[in-house]
């Protein structure tokens, strides 16, 4: 009978293990393929079309002459290859300017067959309109600039995801600044956290680590705004004094609260696994004559390396996955970061801040699914990257 | 313990059962506190009544109209034409209600000397043509611009109106909400940044804005009311036609007397 029951409950088991394991990859699965669509959506706004004179003999333009163009940073035709003349830019708004409101009839039935009029009479005329007033007849040309391309979006330097006609979809200041701040914020819990786990472990009298240990615990459940608050109106100003910063926004705003935020799992979890070396082996090792601090390091921390391991780890996807705080002190601005006293975006803050309004399926949204997916990627190389790094360190001295 | 487990489902049901019955309104972060209110008065007059208002942006609140998760969205700017396009495709017709009107403030820090600034110094702020408080009369500082996340139909309306359409510079910086634009640029000497009249307090200053280069306007009730405040934009509920009969309460009891007074308390201009 009790046989029975064992099997049951293995075989419970091994459903629990196999359907979390699905469930990851289903995930995974799951924002690859929200974001594979990307490619194949178009380079202008869906729904709208290009238009212009069908003298002109621009055929192909890029987004971010697109962008120029309608921001009136190029203005002549004979930039961007076509002939030598001033460029006039029409929205669909500005149709008022050209024919009066009577004209375009009740109910906008004569709207299409004005704008063919419109783009006919100029030829230096660059229009953006909704596709459906383009009726067959229309005496213009339109533009086919193609589908987004891999090339645009991995290696764009400009985010621009509601920009009109073209949005850009350029994420590399996204992975720059997610990877100086993630890094950053590494760099800093995790010295710390070890050596406060090794502290509270082994070097710590009683009284004092049983002060310390319920306060850091206490410190890992503060919800992420909180911190997030308290960087806005402590850290960011103290940031702006101490380094005669313009803005105090930064990059490094932004490490230290995610590096605070990653001490408190870092230290529980490394400290945890520190407790369970068996005391025979330390006492072994200060038989043999070796000091406190050389079986510290040589004989305890290589015994529960795999868990100390385990803190990096989760200390690590905390940081760099961590959104509220980042959204409130990092200032948000897409550019490239030079140096760490710049204001970044980060990929997790811009995936909080823009899915709301990505309308559903649109290339906005795509293109954030693939910054999921990008992160997801980042993570796994970071933490497989620590993971190596330390273990074999501790091998080789084993 | 068995009671208090059928206290607790009683309670579940309870709640459960309001909230199905309950009209839901979500969008701008700008109507918000006046839909809240709204809504808590509402509330207090109809007992039988359940209002719901969340917000995240206009921009979220149509995408939920579109999705059906919403009954109302709330919005401080137009909808755009394809979000029209997409509404029409799904077989929804979209009825437009403008609540109340809003001005929109450009703030400075208050150790800033600037009091005033045309549209064209506006324009150049914040495409980044203008990058230091010198170019427009001030002292020697860079120009630290903050603006609104791109949901934001804050963001929109003043990229319409005062940008004329054109993108703001890449190194703008986004801030997740108005409070977090007046926190900064309350802290931040070189700041400039836009919020509604209601969230104005102590400690930012309000720029007066002109348009034509020769009136220069600060922003007030009066001279949003009389329009002579150039910046000035509708605050507008958005449903689907067939919901027609599930809202009008909630939209009839906002436009009335009381309802408007309330949009005046709160700090936005009544509809005349």
């Amino acid at each position: 009978m009790r046989r029975f029951f064992e099997i049951i409950v293995e075989k419970i088991l091994l459903a629990s293990g196999t359907i979390t394991s699905i469930a990851i990859l289903m995930i995974i699965i799951f924002l690859f393929r929200q974001g594979a669509g990307l490619f194949d959506s178009p380079v202008v706004e869906e729904g709208y079309s290009l238009v212009v004179n069908k003298t002109n003999p621009v055929d192909h333009l890029t987004p971010k002459e697109i962008k120029n163009i309608f921001d009136e940073e190029i203005i002549n035709w004979g930039q961007v290859g076509g002939t030598n003349q001033d460029i006039i830019v029409f929205r669909l708004g500005d149709i008022t300017k050209y024919v009066s409101e009577d004209e375009l009839g009740d109910d906008f039935q004569f709207v299409p067959e004005a704008i063919s009029r419109i783009i006919s009479e100029n030829p230096a005329m660059i229009g953006f309109v909704p596709s459906p007033y383009i009726e067959d007849g229309f005496q213009g040309k339109i533009l086919d600039l193609g589908n987004i391309k891999v090339s645009d979006y991995f290696l764009g330097e400009e985010w621009f995801p509601t920009a009109q006609p073209a949005p850009l979809f350029g994420i590399k200041p996204l992975v720059m600044g997610t990877l100086w701040v993630s890094i950053a914020a590494i760099l800093f819990a995790l010295p710390f956290g070890i050596a406060v786990a090794i502290f509270m472990a082994e070097l710590a009298s009683p009284r004092v680590r049983n002060l310390l240990k319920p306060i850091i615990e206490l410190l890992a459940g503060i919800p992420s705004v909180v911190y997030g608050f308290f960087g806005l109106i402590v850290i960011v100003p103290l940031i702006q004094k101490l380094f005669d910063l313009p803005v105090g926004e930064t990059g490094l705003a932004g490490a230290i609260i995610l590096a605070i935020m990653a001490l408190p799992t870092i230290i529980s979890v490394a400290e945890d696994s520190i407790r369970t070396v068996p005391l025979s082996t330390k006492e072994a090792s200060l038989a043999l004559g070796a000091s406190h601090m050389q079986t510290i390091f040589r004989v305890t921390i290589p015994y529960c390396i795999s868990g100390i391991m385990a803190a990096i780890v989760l200390g690590i996807g905390r940081a760099i996955g961590e959104t509220m705080a980042v959204l409130m002190v990092t200032g948000n601005s897409a550019v490239i970061p030079t140096t760490l006293l710049e204001p970044v975006r980060t990929i997790p803050a811009t995936i909080a801040a823009e899915l709301g309004e990505a309308p559903n399926g649109g290339a906005h949204y795509e293109a954030l699914f693939m910054l999921g997916v990008i992160l997801f990627i980042i993570t796994l190389i970071i933490s497989t990257t620590v993971e190596l790094i330390s273990a074999k360190q501790y091998k080789q001295n084993m | 313990m068995n009671m208090k487990n059928l206290l607790s489902l009683f309670l579940c049901l309870f709640i459960v059962n309001q909230a199905l019955d309950a009209q839901k309104i979500k969008g701008s972060d700008t109507v918000l506190p006046l839909a809240q209110k709204e809504a808590e008065n509402y509330m207090n007059k109809n007992s039988s009544a359940y209002v719901t208002v969340t917000g995240g942006g206009s921009g979220v609140g149509i995408s939920a109209l579109l999705d059906g998760t919403t009954d109302i969205a709330m919005t401080s700017r137009e909808i755009k034409f394809d979000e029209k396009l997409k509404l029409r495709e799904k077989g929804k017709t979209v009825v437009e209600k403008i609540i109340a009107w809003d001005a929109l403030a450009v703030i400075v820090n208050p150790s800033n000397r600037i009091t005033k600034l045309t549209r064209e110094q506006l324009e150049g702020i914040f495409t980044g043509k203008i990058t230091n408080w010198k170019e427009v009369g001030g002292s020697d500082m860079k120009i630290v611009v903050y603006s609104r996340e791109t949901s934001s139909g804050t963001y929109e309306f003043f990229k319409e109106s005062v940008l004329l359409n054109k993108n703001y510079m890449a190194s703008v910086l986004s801030m997740p909400a108005t409070g977090a634009v007046i926190q900064s640029v309350s802290q931040t000497p070189g700041a400039i940044g836009y919020v509604g009249l209601a969230y104005l307090n102590g400690n930012v200053k309000a720029l007066s804005i002109s348009y034509d280069g020769d009136n220069y306007v600060e922003p007030s009730y009066e001279n949003a009311k009389n329009r002579s405040y150039p910046v000035v934009r509708p605050l507008m509920f958005y449903y689907v036609k067939t919901d027609e009969q599930k809202v009008k309460p909630l939209i009839d009891y906002v436009l009335s007397a009381e309802g408007q007074n309330t949009v005046k308390n709160i700090g936005y201009i009544d509809v005349n």
